[in-house]
């Protein structure tokens, strides 16, 4: 299922299949790792579309809500 | 270089013996360190350049790293051994340009725990220059990288695209890098709840809880059994003998003891040099200062503090801000100084611009939090919850009209979250005692000058001169006394000498808390006013400042009508 990292639920993954945004942001996001092709995992979000966490191998990242509906993954 | 929070300050310092704040955070370090290192009987210089994630500039400090990174000779790459993939990022870009390059694989201590195996022979081979595994906190394997900089080589791989290079990145990984499964730990788990809403926030609130108790009761501690029995038993009977000896030298004594109060020295009122002006940076100041920045440092080296972020980026998006921003203000309450060098971990602008504005106005720092809890405390806590809760009141109404003044928005958080670490108590404590050794050389020689600038203005009777003018406002506006006016003048030097001024005014509470808030937001005291200066540029400073008299006048005239 094609969905955003917001409509995921804390400890569901998903396959990174598209980053929708410009190029400043894709690099952005590929220097912590996040790109195409890569498994994230949910960790958690907060109350009033608040940051979202998600982990990434080894890293945990806070992304901000609207960056993060940005960030669209195919659920696993 | 590397990326941030893998511990380059801590390598550094293990290095050169030169000593830098590390934290468990990212962007602890914002600008470079220089130290010297002798290799064989040369001194080669070693800088510390604050983090980053790739060579493209997204932020003041990393634009600082690349510059520094065209200049060096050697490249030392810190790499987070337990966060391989992400970190050979950075390496393989850094490879790319051809310079000598030792890679250093830190955090090796916790790669058992973490089920994480690196191949260390295997890596060497891939990427063509030495690797050597460290532990900065502990100084392992830091002779060994001294004693392998001069293998230094330029490395064995290039790539053409993004997408090769991370290709090339999972080979290596793939290879030289093994995985054993591994149960979550406690600090896992504490990780988690302390960023999920339903726990993490009563979590923060009993966090900020023991914050303020904690250096509440080290404070009162130091100052009740320590501090007062000092200067009381020991220095007041030299102090009283000096005074006796210079009783004749009116000017002398006026400005070395002060005025004797019924015959005696009070430490808090007789305001001469030796006197008041050793008493309030020491026996007042000091010991919160050093609470402070005990407890602070204790969340900074835990990873506490981007959780805090987070959970605080809704509220810092109604003044303009994100959550990271929390972090300068925080370091603001102990010293403005440090908080308005930190606002460059922001990205932009107009958010360096807001939050330095915020700090100077409506963050008291430690020394002057310790004044007013002092003087204002004796009337009980509710009476300080008056003090700080305009204080923060402040705060947020105006960061919600700058924020909808200024063109732009706030924009979003995107930051590591780095795991909990238990600190390391050896450093913990030199970051403690470098911050309380920088207070004492920053804040001491300026309380003493302060002091002496107050009792020069008095014997020449300037202040009445000055408080003569300035008698509509003080008086009319402010409802204060006019004699208030010595003390709104040395807040531009010192704030605890400010605040310590009030005392011998014998003003009412209401006339306190006004004095006390006003001292607060008119202006930040010279140091941050010099830094703010360096930071924001002169054009936003005197909008800054313009700012600040405005928001002082309305504060005061408000308070006066409605307390």
């Amino acid at each position: 299922m094609i969905v955003d990292i917001t409509q995921l639920q804390p400890g569901e993954k998903g396959m990174v299949v598209d980053i929708q945004g410009g190029w400043g942001l894709i690099r952005k996001l590929d220097a912590l790792g996040i790109r195409r092709g890569v498994k994230i995992m949910k960790i958690s979000s907060q109350f009033l579309r608040g940051p979202v966490i998600i982990q990434v191998g080894g890293t945990q990242v806070a992304i901000g809500f609207g960056m993060a509906k940005r960030i669209i993954v195919d659920k696993i | 270089m590397g990326n941030p929070n893998v511990g380059k300050s801590a390598i550094f310092s293990r290095l050169t013996g030169v000593h830098v704040i590390t934290s468990n955070y990212p962007g602890t370090t914002i600008e470079y360190t220089k130290g010297y290192i002798k290799l064989r009987d040369e001194k080669a210089e070693i800088i510390d350049v604050p983090g980053v994630y790739s060579l493209s500039a997204l932020s003041k400090a990393e634009e600082i790293a690349l510059r520094m990174f065209e200049d060096g000779d050697v490249i030392i790459n810190i790499v987070d051994s337990t966060n391989l993939e992400r970190n050979l990022n950075l390496t393989l870009q850094l490879l790319k340009k051809k310079k000598p390059i030792v890679v250093v694989l830190n955090f090796w201590d916790e790669t058992k725990h973490r089920g994480v195996n690196i191949d260390v022979k295997e890596l060497e081979n891939f990427l063509g220059v030495p690797v050597v595994p460290t532990c900065g906190i502990t100084g392992e394997g830091i002779k060994e990288l001294v004693d392998r900089l001069d293998e230094a080589k330029e490395g064995s791989i290039f790539y053409e695209t993004d997408e090769d290079r991370w290709s090339i990145i999972g080979r290596i990984v793939g290879k030289v890098q093994r995985l054993t499964h591994r149960h979550h730990t406690f600090l896992d788990r504490l990780g988690e709840f302390s960023v999920k809403p339903l726990t993490g926030i009563p979590i923060s609130i009993i966090v900020i809880y023991l914050t303020f108790k904690i250096i509440r009761f080290i404070g009162e501690t130091l100052i009740g059994y320590i501090f007062e029995p000092l200067f009381d038993k020991l220095w007041l009977p030299v102090v009283s003998k000096i005074s006796e000896i210079l009783l004749p030298y009116k000017f002398l004594h006026e400005i070395l003891i002060g005025t004797l109060i019924d015959g005696k020295i009070d430490f808090g009122l007789s305001f001469g040099i030796l006197t008041t002006g050793l008493f309030v940076p020491v026996a007042m100041v000091l010991p919160y200062v050093f609470a402070f920045y005990l407890v602070l440092s204790f969340l900074e080296d835990s990873g506490y503090l981007p959780r805090l972020a987070v959970l605080f980026d809704r509220v810092m998006h109604l003044v303009g801000l994100h959550g990271v921003s929390i972090i300068p203000m925080l370091l603001g309450l102990g010293c403005n100084v440090p908080g308005a060098l930190a606002t460059r971990i922001m990205e932009n602008r107009r958010e360096r611009f807001i939050s330095a504005i915020l700090l100077a106005i409506s963050v008291p720092c430690m020394a002057q939090i310790a004044m007013i809890v002092g003087l204002v405390g004796r009337y009980g806590s509710s009476a300080l919850f008056y003090v700080f809760g305009i204080l923060f009141l402040i705060w947020l109404v105006l960061g919600i009209i700058l924020n909808k003044i200024l063109k732009g928005e706030a924009p979003e958080i995107f930051v590591e979250i780095p795991p909990y670490r238990i600190p390391y108590f050896v450093s913990l404590f030199k970051k403690v005692w470098m911050r309380v050794k920088w207070f004492l050389n920053e804040a001491v020689p300026f309380v003493l000058l302060g002091v002496f600038i107050i009792n020069i203005l008095y014997t020449f009777r300037i202040i009445d001169f000055v408080g003569k003018f300035t008698e509509p406002i003080v008086t009319k506006l402010f409802g204060l006394p006019s004699e208030a006016v010595s003390a709104l003048m040395i807040g531009f030097l010192r704030k605890d000498v400010a605040v310590g001024m009030l005392a011998p005014l014998n003003l009412n509470l209401k006339q306190l808390i006004i004095a006390s808030v006003i001292l607060a937001i008119y202006f930040p005291c010279a140091a941050t006013f010099a830094v703010l200066i360096k930071e924001l540029g002169i054009k936003d400073m005197l909008e800054a400042t313009f700012i600040m008299i405005i928001t002082a006048f309305f504060v005061g005239g408000v308070l006066n009508l409605l307390l």
